[in-house]
This record gives structure tokens, C-alpha cells and sequence, in this order.
């Protein structure tokens, strides 16, 4: 049984906590703040806290829930997205979906053994990440990160299924044509 | 003569758009016999759409990786708005 301690809270926990608010959420502020509510949320409700996680594992759920809730506010803008004229004919011709001369994929090669090229691969996917709208790193964070099927990255965002496809095929086009300008 | 069905297949053999949609979905879930069928008809006939799925599959592994590596990185958040922080949660503590 773990009583917990919460004036120990911050020495123990709080860097752990930081560092899976800052990766979902590259924003520092934001990070933060979300660990000090984190806290403060907990406390109101320590006596809820019966022990049979660790306190670290019940913190952290906390967290979760308002890193999941960041998210939410930002897929609320995804109207937006969806009465767009159809981004996709940046790549595709409008009549018959081909793809279009100058935007075909050419041969590049991710599956370099060599580990300088690698690297230098990591920082051009990197840099093409950044460019991408925060709900679609979203996406792509619970993925990779929380590897979340793609049922509950959708309740959890409040996106349809039809919806999640078209963001991520759009999101991986573009992260595609990214790293083929970027000349690899 | 009917001429639909031609019609049909050579839609499918040019809609890469469509086709692309149906290699990134595919990587998350199976798809319906339809779409799967759709799908190889396109592929037998554009190697373009064939070096998109290779490609889209290494991007997918290059950001797996990128993602889960930079979750594994730890952070240190600053000390002074640490103290800060625990002085808040003691203040709202009982003596």
C-alpha cells in the first residue's frame, strides 16, 4: 500500500512528468504548466488515491488527460480542414487523380546503413515534422508515442475514422514531398 | 458492347491519388476486399504508387523512431519553478 506524500511530489515526480508533457506537446510553457496543474489536481483528489498503482503511474494518468485534452482543442479547428479545397490536388491532377509531373515520387532511400546519412535523414524528417499542423503531430504523437490504435485516437479527438485517414494520408503526402525537396 | 467495366479499371489504373490513400491506410488496418483488389490492379500497372508505398513505409519507421526516441529523452524542468511549485502544493496542504 503506497500513502502518498506530496511533499515529496515535485523531487520525485516532476521531471518524469515534464519530460512526457514536453515530448507529446513541444511546448515548454505549456508543459509545465500542464505538471504544475497536474499537481494540483492530484492533491484535490488524493484521497481518491488507493494505492494500487504506484504514485508515479497515477500521477502521470492525470497528466495524460490533460495532454489528451490540448489535443482536443487543437482537432476542434479540423472544420477548418475539412471544407478546404481538397489539398491533395497540390499532388494529384483534379480530373483523374494522377499524379502530377513535377510532384511524382523519385527515388529516394531512407534505408541507409550508413549511420551519418541516417542521421542526416532523422534531421530532414525532423525539419519536414515542424512544419506540419500541431493536430497532425497529435496524430502522430499518440501513435508512435503512446502507440494507440487508431479507434481511440479517434474517440479520444473526437475525429471520425473517415476523417483521420484523409489527415493522415494528407500529413505523410506532404512529410513525403518535404523530404524530396529537401534533396535526398 | 459495354463498355463500363473498362471504364472502371482504367480509373482505378490512373487514380493514384485514390491509391495512395488505400497504401497509407493499409499500413494501420486491413482493407475491405474491394479496396484491396482496387488496389493491386493499381499497382501492377505504376511503379510510381509502388515507390510511394516503399517510401511512405520507411518514413513511418523513420518516425516511429524519431517519436519514441525523443520520448525516451529526458528533460529537467528548472529548479526555481520547481520550488515554486511545491510551495503551491504545501501551502493547500493540511498542517
Amino acid at each position: 500500500m503506497v500513502i502518498p506524500d506530496p511533499r515529496q511530489w515535485v523531487q520525485k515526480h516532476a521531471d518524469h512528468l515534464y519530460t512526457y508533457a514536453l515530448a507529446r506537446l513541444a511546448d515548454e510553457h505549456l508543459a509545465r504548466d500542464l505538471v504544475q496543474e497536474t499537481f494540483l489536481a492530484a492533491l484535490q483528489k488524493v484521497d481518491l488515491f488507493r494505492g494500487q498503482s504506484s504514485e508515479r503511474t497515477w500521477l502521470t494518468a492525470i497528466l495524460k488527460y490533460k495532454v489528451i485534452d490540448v489535443y482536443r482543442k487543437r482537432s476542434s479547428g479540423l472544420q477548418v480542414t475539412r471544407v478546404d479545397p481538397e489539398p491533395e490536388l497540390e499532388f494529384f491532377e483534379a480530373e483523374n487523380g494522377h499524379w502530377k509531373e513535377a510532384d511524382a515520387p523519385k527515388a529516394f532511400d531512407l534505408e541507409a546503413t550508413d549511420p551519418t546519412l541516417r542521421k542526416e535523414m532523422a534531421a530532414i524528417l525532423q525539419k519536414c515534422l515542424q512544419k506540419l499542423p500541431t493536430l497532425w503531430l497529435s496524430i502522430f504523437s499518440m501513435k508512435h508515442m503512446d502507440e494507440l490504435p487508431s479507434d481511440t485516437i479517434c474517440k479520444e479527438l473526437k475525429i471520425t475514422s473517415a476523417n483521420f485517414w484523409v489527415i493522415v494520408h494528407r500529413a505523410k503526402l506532404n512529410l513525403r514531398a518535404c523530404i524530396q525537396k529537401e534533396g535526398l | 458492347m459495354n463498355h463500363k467495366p473498362m471504364g472502371r479499371i482504367k480509373k482505378i489504373q490512373y487514380d493514384c491519388r485514390h491509391a495512395t490513400y488505400l497504401i497509407e491506410k493499409r499500413e494501420h488496418k486491413p482493407l475491405t476486399l474491394k479496396e484491396n483488389i482496387q488496389l493491386l490492379i493499381h499497382l501492377a500497372g505504376c511503379s510510381v504508387c509502388r515507390l510511394f508505398r516503399r517510401q511512405n513505409r520507411q518514413i513511418t519507421q523513420l518516425m516511429r523512431n524519431i517519436f519514441q526516441r525523443s520520448a525516451a529523452r529526458p528533460h529537467l524542468l528548472d529548479e526555481k519553478f520547481k520550488q515554486e511549485m511545491q510551495e503551491k502544493i504545501n501551502q493547500r496542504l493540511p498542517n
